[in-house]
């Protein structure tokens, strides 16, 4: 049994009680993936599964037997950073930058789902294809909670990685 | 704070108004406010890569041999005493390790309270820490668990069997105001304050509100949890904290834990947020005594539900806020009063009126706080502690005032403006709150706004805007000391326990060491966030910036001097004096005729040294006492509330700002938003539900204590006069707490603008405007 995990295999962990989040944080120190709460209420645990976005602090370990995990770690380097770290830096999305992986990874995630054509509950019209807004995006990273105040740097920071990728 | 301290201070405060400003710090302007190069630019935050990559190291992510968890039990009772304690099949579990208890923790005294009586003076609960089977509060630690893993520990912590005998406790507002106390002094000013009879102005005043608003509790929520990883080496004692106070915590926790100061080691080079709630609490203590018994270092990370428990937030309050005016608008009384809870046990008096003095003119005061003891986990400081529900209670009572009058609000506001400190009638340093309502009403397009309340409509929206002023006093601490090496190779390196927790603390003094030094930014380094560097203040007070830039400021005298004694007779500045040159281009120059310069390289080449060290404290920070110091702001806000379901929507909000020279615009602008945010929170949302008939908070997770999240913030605009503060290093003054002052107010002023119905009880929820 093993989890993929930012391109390595590792060996799933013997204690069921174990979470993603706890196992990458204290047994493979991939300390990127933040602890805010522990309950699915903050999201500074976000990590990406198989592409998608996942709060791994509710994801047990066991359940990840087989997936492909990413985690900010993953996801950019120092050599080579994910055009949202660069514009994060750029918009100043982010003072304490606890929550700021989370919230990178979960915007990675978010732009896909739109792209998809996933709606929101903003969407004004479910049948139209659906367009990146800075509603849309303040809708759709709400379960990523900040409380330095980052909001706007953070849209601005997605807002435009999303215009470059459009354009 | 007693008596005799109102008088030792009120006698600084006398003699200071004799001696003539020269004499004293900031006597003379900072030639850095003329001389600005790197300060004052935009610069993108210096740890920013570290930070979106993941990489930046927080306290409870040190890795190190041999870690065992920890996990904590909670009373669940609110007063009484543990009468049966049985941790059998908690030792049996599986990995544990300790089971740690009243029994046997190690016997320790109690932490000295947060004041000015010495620098390890940082306690926020000067109750035993698990030292007795008494229970004070309901949340207070009972038991720690030490496990192999977090699993093990958390698991074992939960088989832990407790029967309490409970006692009647305090914890109802109301009933305990009977037996509220009047403390001679709220922080270092007086507590009461009365100037002429304001109740009978009151009475004979031709316009006047008289009214009670109430703020519920909060918590400061930072997204981090409290967590610490601890290590004893030896004899000595190595504590990776999330701390907003790494020097004093050294010093505090050796002196519990009788050890030299050099033997504790508090590192700290980031903190996810503190807000005031990042101090020295229990946890750091039992995690200390824990990994002295196992002899293992030890990891504690808080649950959310446990940082509600055992760290206090801010207190609820009650407020009175009366004012009369004459026909003119001037006022004739200003009545400030109110209740919030301090236990016995706590440091922080929620100085809600401190903020009132200086705001406006007023023939007569009546400011008074007093103090309500209930048996609660001890409340302390919080972002603007005061003044953030201060400035709602008196900017809703203005508002509500030229309401009544009839005239536009920030022209009652002009009106009242003071030209001196309204009560100790000490000169202002600087202030320009006038012109920053001029330039907020401008771009905001206050002349927009319709005086009569209800009257904009938008399908099921009601519309409206209001504004407010916010306030707070500018804080430089004493003790902060720094240590400036300068290389031969034109590179220095600035080093203090400084405090990292977002507000671009390295980004801002190397481009304030830059420009003091006469280098690029590039050649500075600042080293911070770990008490073995020299001891800087607490971060708190918004007051860390100007208190480190002054002991840098006086690091440069000395180190200048030390560089002319260096450079000998044969420079071409030989037999210039310290006050003759200036720190240029990286080199020491003639003021007077620049042409008498010789670089670093050259001078300490010719003294055959590769570098030369200064350590220095920043001066006594005497000009607080002489003048009036204080940042203020005008926020505008505009909003909707739905006809339908009372849902306030935000639409607009601008903070104009008068708090001195802005040295990073980008990270400046970031940290007044930043409390603009948390005053939306406190407008609209935020709530520490405290259930009265048993002692315990309700609402102890992030689920249901509301926080803002993306979609309740609108874009924020910000501005601020830029206009620097002669008295002051670099003509700073604090930022990091004004921005959540007056933002409820504000948004409350709007909610009256929109609806006509005025709320004096926080948080503006749905229920009350349907």
């Amino acid at each position: 049994m093993a989890i993929r995990i930012n391109g390595t295999d590792v060996a799933v962990p013997d204690d069921a009680r174990v979470s993603l989040l706890d196992l990458l944080r204290e047994r493979l120190h991939l300390t990127g993936s933040k602890v805010g709460c522990n309950q699915g209420a903050c999201g500074a645990c976000t990590i990406l599964v198989d592409g998608e976005r996942a709060l791994s602090c509710l994801t047990l370990a066991v359940q990840m037997d087989g997936r492909s995990v990413t985690t900010i770690e993953g996801l950019g380097s120092a050599e080579d950073p994910h055009a949202l770290q660069t514009a994060f830096i750029e918009h100043d999305g982010f003072q304490c930058g606890y929550c700021t992986p989370g919230q990178i990874c979960a915007a990675a995630a978010m732009l896909r789902e739109i792209e998809a054509g996933v709606p929101s509950y903003v969407t004004p019209d479910l049948t139209a294809p659906v367009l990146v807004s800075r509603e849309e995006v303040r809708e759709r990273m709400s379960g990523n909670l900040c409380r330095c105040g980052a909001h706007n740097g953070i849209v601005d920071a997605i807002l435009q990685v999303a215009a470059e990728r459009a354009a | 704070m007693s008596r005799m301290q109102n008088a030792v201070v009120e006698s600084v405060k006398t003699v200071l108004g004799w001696v003539p400003a020269q004499w004293l710090p900031g006597g003379t302007p900072d030639p850095l406010i003329l001389r600005r190069a790197a300060i004052g630019r935009q610069a993108s935050r210096l740890d920013g890569p570290e930070k979106v990559r993941g990489q930046a190291r927080f306290a409870a992510e040190v890795a190190m041999d041999r870690l065992c968890y920890a996990s904590l039990v909670h009373s669940t009772v609110t007063l009484g005493r543990i009468t049966r304690l049985d941790t059998a099949n908690a030792e049996a579990a599986p990995g544990v390790i300790l089971v740690m208890t009243h029994r046997n923790m190690p016997r320790i005294g109690t932490l000295a309270l947060i004041g000015l009586t010495d620098l390890s003076a940082v306690g926020n609960s000067s109750l035993p820490i698990m030292q007795e089977p008494a229970v004070r509060y309901n949340g207070q630690v009972v038991a720690a668990v030490v496990a192999e893993t977090q699993e093990e520990a958390d698991h074992a912590a939960s088989l832990i069997e407790i029967d309490y005998a409970v006692d009647t406790a305090k914890t109802r507002f109301d009933d305990a105001k009977d037996k509220a106390r009047t403390p001679a002094s709220i922080l270092i000013e007086k507590n009461h304050v009365s100037v002429g009879n304001a109740e009978r102005e009151l009475g004979r005043a031709p316009h006047r509100v008289d009214n009670i608003y109430r703020t519920p509790g909060h918590n400061h929520n930072a997204i981090e949890l409290h967590g610490v990883t601890v290590a004893w080496q030896g004899g000595s004692l190595v504590v990776h904290d999330a701390t907003q106070m790494i020097a004093p915590s050294a010093n505090a926790l050796a002196k519990l834990f009788g050890l030299k100061k050099e033997q504790v080691r508090v590192l700290s080079p980031f903190v996810g947020g503190g807000f005031g709630g990042k101090g020295l609490w229990d946890h750091q203590v039992v995690a200390v005594a824990a990994a002295r018994l196992v002899d293992r270092p030890v990891r504690l990370m808080l649950s959310r539900d446990s940082v509600y428990r055992m760290i206090g937030g801010r207190s609820p309050t009650e407020q009175r806020v009366a004012i009369g005016a004459d026909a003119d608008g001037q006022f004739t009384a200003l009545v400030h009063t109110g209740y919030s809870i301090m236990p016995p046990y706590g440091a922080c008096p929620e100085q809600y009126t401190l903020g009132t003095r200086a705001l406006y003119r007023s023939k007569s005061f009546e400011i008074v706080q007093r103090h309500v003891d209930l048996d609660v986990v001890p409340n302390t400081f919080m972002r603007a502690p005061g003044e953030a529900i201060g400035t709602f209670a008196v900017e809703c009572a203005i508002d509500e005032l030229a309401h009544a009058i009839g005239i536009d609000p920030i022209e009652l506001r002009r009106r009242n403006e003071p030209d001196r400190h309204p009560i100790s009638d000490a000169p202002f340093s600087q202030r320009a709150l006038t012109q920053a309502y001029a330039d907020g009403a401008k771009r905001f397009g206050w002349e927009r706004r319709l005086a009569e309340p209800g009257a904009r409509h938008d399908g099921e929206w009601r519309i409206g805007m209001g504004c407010a002023s916010g306030s707070f006093p500018y804080a430089r601490m004493p003790g902060a000391n720094v240590r400036i090496t300068l290389r031969r190779d034109g590179s220095a390196t600035v080093s203090c326990s400084a405090q990292e927790m977002g507000m671009g603390t390295a980004t801002v003094q190397v481009q304030h060491a830059a420009d003091r030094l006469g280098l690029p930014v590039e050649a500075i380094t600042f080293e911070m966030g770990d008490s073995a560097l020299p001891a800087g203040p607490m971060a708190g007070g918004s007051s860390q910036t100007v208190s480190v830039a002054g002991a840098i400021m006086a690091a440069t005298e000395k180190l200048t001097g030390e560089l002319l004694r260096l450079a000998g007779n044969d420079s071409p500045i030989a037999g210039l004096r310290a006050g003759d040159v200036r720190l240029v281009d990286g080199g020491i120059a003639g003021i007077n005729d620049p042409s008498r310069r010789e670089s670093y390289r050259s001078i300490l080449a010719r003294a055959a040294r590769d570098e030369v060290t200064v350590s220095a404290a920043g001066s006594a920070p005497l000009e607080m006492l002489k003048f009036a110091m204080h940042s203020s702001s005008a926020i505008f806000c505009e909003l909707r509330v739905s006809k339908v379901t009372g849902e306030v929507r935000v639409d607009r909000l601008l903070g104009s700002f008068d708090c001195g020279t802005i040295l990073n615009p980008k990270t400046a602008a970031s940290q007044f938003k930043g409390g603009m945010i948390m005053g939306l929170g406190l407008a609209l949302t935020e709530e520490t539900l405290f259930d009265e008939r048993s002692g315990r908070i309700m609402n102890a997770t992030l689920a249901d204590y509301h926080i803002p999240s993306h979609l309740d913030v609108p874009e924020i605009d910000v501005m601020w006069t830029g206009i620097a503060d002669p008295r002051s290093p670099l003509g700073a003054r604090g930022i990091g707490e004004i921005g959540i002052t007056g933002v409820a107010a504000a948004v409350a002023n709007a909610v009256f603008n929109a609806t006509g119905k005025r709320i004096r009880d926080l948080p503006v929820t749905l229920d009350k405007l349907l």
